[in-house]
């Protein structure tokens, strides 16, 4: 798959901006805080419908300007596919696909495939858990798009037990808010529909991380040559206190029933959920050492990288091969992992690489040539 | 802002459901200028919208007395009752030509960020028809969404230790639609929930 052509209207710094892409390598090159990232943010919504930088939409779109657009025709199997996105802050995107409207934006999801490893990723390793959680369900709509509507469902049900949790809380504390009562008599509905839904979501998550293990450890490997091994774990802590993960979503859902029960007293008494994937975490390990707070910079920085560069392979070996980016990730690397990984990801469909510094790319990923100017992309030497 | 009457005219149409500052405004300006007969009409349908429609006593369906037209059908069947969230949704079902029973209008869903629980949905006039023991089937056809789906699991637990049947409506891919053009995270669902035949 690749993305032959990406049209920009009020995204970001653009007002207007055309490219024509190539498969193979190509490198963007531009001074800071000319607009390279912006460009492949941009496809990168397309592919997640969101952001790798920021959770609202408000800063996507042009200062003055009321609506970001961003067009992208995707080639794969010789079939030219093109995706329209309007971005409207504070409102449902539009989207199309082909030349038709679609009823949900989230149904274009799965038309372009995209990873982005960007220098934000280094959080994926040294940031909270809700990072790598994030990394695991893009990746798991990505591969599934079934669990996109599996993850709005758990969200949407976790926000309701919340609320009806919080009232009940606010109802015991200050008597009472706006006449609503502390009634908690739909409580066990909403424990039922969360351990469901949240199994389904647990059992997609366990199933991909086992599918990443020996992905994120080969690519570890290869581009740290050898120093260390990566392994990636399930930290079901919040409604498994020890034994086995198991992979059956009935024995989860089960198990997440129970912890829910356990937890009831304290979850009314502090009026918000305790258990449940949103609390959930991924543990990465380098060797003998957790990742977090131990592996340097450089290991950090390569660490994340492996866990994207998983997340293609994965992708790749399951059959659509996604387009790969990498946002600034030369820079931080020393000479051998530059040139390790240029040539891991030199075959592949398609690899957009931006940098600042063009002397940083490896030769292997001297493509086509973009240069980032003031608020236009020119193509060439 | 303008002033006195126009304004009060575009407050009240804002306050409508899904119409927002400018779209009241510009309606607000038809009004002003459509044809006084129009604007009568307007007004009059208004009114006897308020003084006739109210919900039926039996069901909460709209009616124009104290029951609504299903419920006075003696052609329909007092065995099933079929729920539903809206009156809204009774148009919908009765499209299909499929339901002879009757309806229960719950007026909304479970819905805790909104302040709704089941004391504000008419549960209890509904648990009072079941009690009758003239009900054989209850059929939750409340909306395929979070709340809806609450709603009927809370429904079907009260309901199915009564010794009545309780069924839900299936939710999945569209039928009579080609599988080709069912979107992934439908068909996706729709594999998942896939059952033996
Ligand atoms: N909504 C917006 N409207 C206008 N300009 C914006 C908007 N959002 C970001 N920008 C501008 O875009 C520029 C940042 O672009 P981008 O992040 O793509 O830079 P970059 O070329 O990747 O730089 P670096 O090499 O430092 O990573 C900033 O100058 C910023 O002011
Ligand atoms: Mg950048
Ligand atoms: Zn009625």
């Amino acid at each position: 798959m690749y993305v032959r052509r990406l049209e920009l209207t009020d995204f970001r710094s653009y007002s207007r901006a055309e490219i024509d892409l190539d498969p193979g390598p190509s490198v963007i090159v531009g001074p800071n805080g000319y607009g390279k990232t912006n460009l492949v943010e941009a496809m990168g919504y397309v592919a997640t419908l969101s952001s790798h930088r920021v959770s609202s939409d408000q800063p996507l779109v042009r200062v003055g300007a009321e609506r970001a657009i961003v067009r992208c025709a995707i080639v794969h199997d010789e079939r030219e596919l093109l995706v329209e996105l309007e971005i409207v802050p504070g409102k449902a995107n539009r989207a199309r696909l082909g030349r038709a409207p679609v009823t949900r934006a989230r149904d274009i999801v799965g038309a372009l495939r995209l990873v982005l490893f960007a220098p934000e990723d280094l959080a994926l390793v040294r940031g909270d858990p809700a990072e790598r959680r994030r990394y695991l369900d893009d990746l798991l709509v990505q591969r599934q798009p079934r669990y996109a509507g599996v993850r709005a469902d758990y969200e949407r049900i976790l926000k309701q037990r919340n609320a009806l949790l919080r009232t009940a809380y606010l109802a015991r504390k200050v008597g009472g808010t706006g006449g609503r009562t502390g009634d908690l008599s739909t409580l066990d509905v909403w424990d039922s529909h969360l351990a469901q839904h949240g199994a389904d979501l647990i059992a997609g998550r366990l199933d991909l991380c086992a599918a990443l293990g020996t992905h994120v450890a080969k690519a570890y490997d290869a581009v740290s040559a050898g120093r260390g091994e990566a392994r990636v774990g399930y930290d079901a802590r919040s409604w498994l206190e020890s034994g086995q993960v198991s992979l059956d979503r009935v024995a989860i859902a089960e198990r997440l029933g129970e912890a829910l029960s356990a937890a009831r007293p304290s979850e009314v008494e502090r009026g918000v959920t305790l258990v449940g994937p949103h609390r959930d975490d991924i543990t990465l390990t380098l060797g003998e050492m957790p990742a977090k707070g131990y592996a340097s910079h450089g290991e950090s920085w390569s660490l994340a990288l492996a866990l994207r560069l998983a997340a293609f392979e994965l992708l790749r070996g399951e059959g659509i091969e996604p387009v790969l980016v990498l946002d600034d990730v030369f820079a931080e690397l020393d000479t051998g992992r530059r040139d390790r990984l240029a040539e891991m990801v030199a075959a592949a469909s398609q690899v957009l690489v931006t940098c600042a510094v063009e002397a940083d790319v490896p030769r292997l990923l001297a493509g086509e040539r973009y240069v980032v100017g003031e608020g236009e992309v020119r193509r060439g030497r | 802002m303008f002033e006195g009457a126009i304004q009060d005219l575009i407050d009240e149409l804002g306050r409508l459901p899904g119409i927002g500052p400018k779209s009241a405004q510009r309606l607000a300006f038809h009004l002003l200028q459509a044809d006084d007969a129009d604007v009568a009409r307007l007004v009059s349908a208004l009114q006897r919208v308020k003084e006739l429609v109210r919900f039926c006593a039996t069901c909460f369906n709209v009616a124009e007395s104290e029951e609504c037209r299903i419920c006075r059908d003696p052609r329909r069947s007092d065995e099933s009752i079929c729920v539903v969230e809206e009156p809204k949704d009774v148009v919908a079902i009765e499209r299909t030509g499929e339901f002879r029973g009757r309806y229960h209008v719950l007026g909304g869903a479970i819905n805790p960020l909104e302040g709704v629980g089941p004391d504000n949905l008419r549960i209890r006039e509904l648990m009072a028809r079941l009690a009758s023991g003239e009900i054989k089937e209850l059929i939750l056809a409340t909306d395929p969404n979070t709340e809806g789906e609450a709603t009927a699991t809370y429904l079907a637990l009260l309901v199915k230790p009564m010794g009545i049947a309780v069924t839900r409506l299936a939710s999945g891919l569209p039928v009579g639609g080609d599988l080709e053009y069912a979107d992934e995270i439908t068909l996706g669902r729709a594999f998942e929930g896939r059952r033996a035949v």
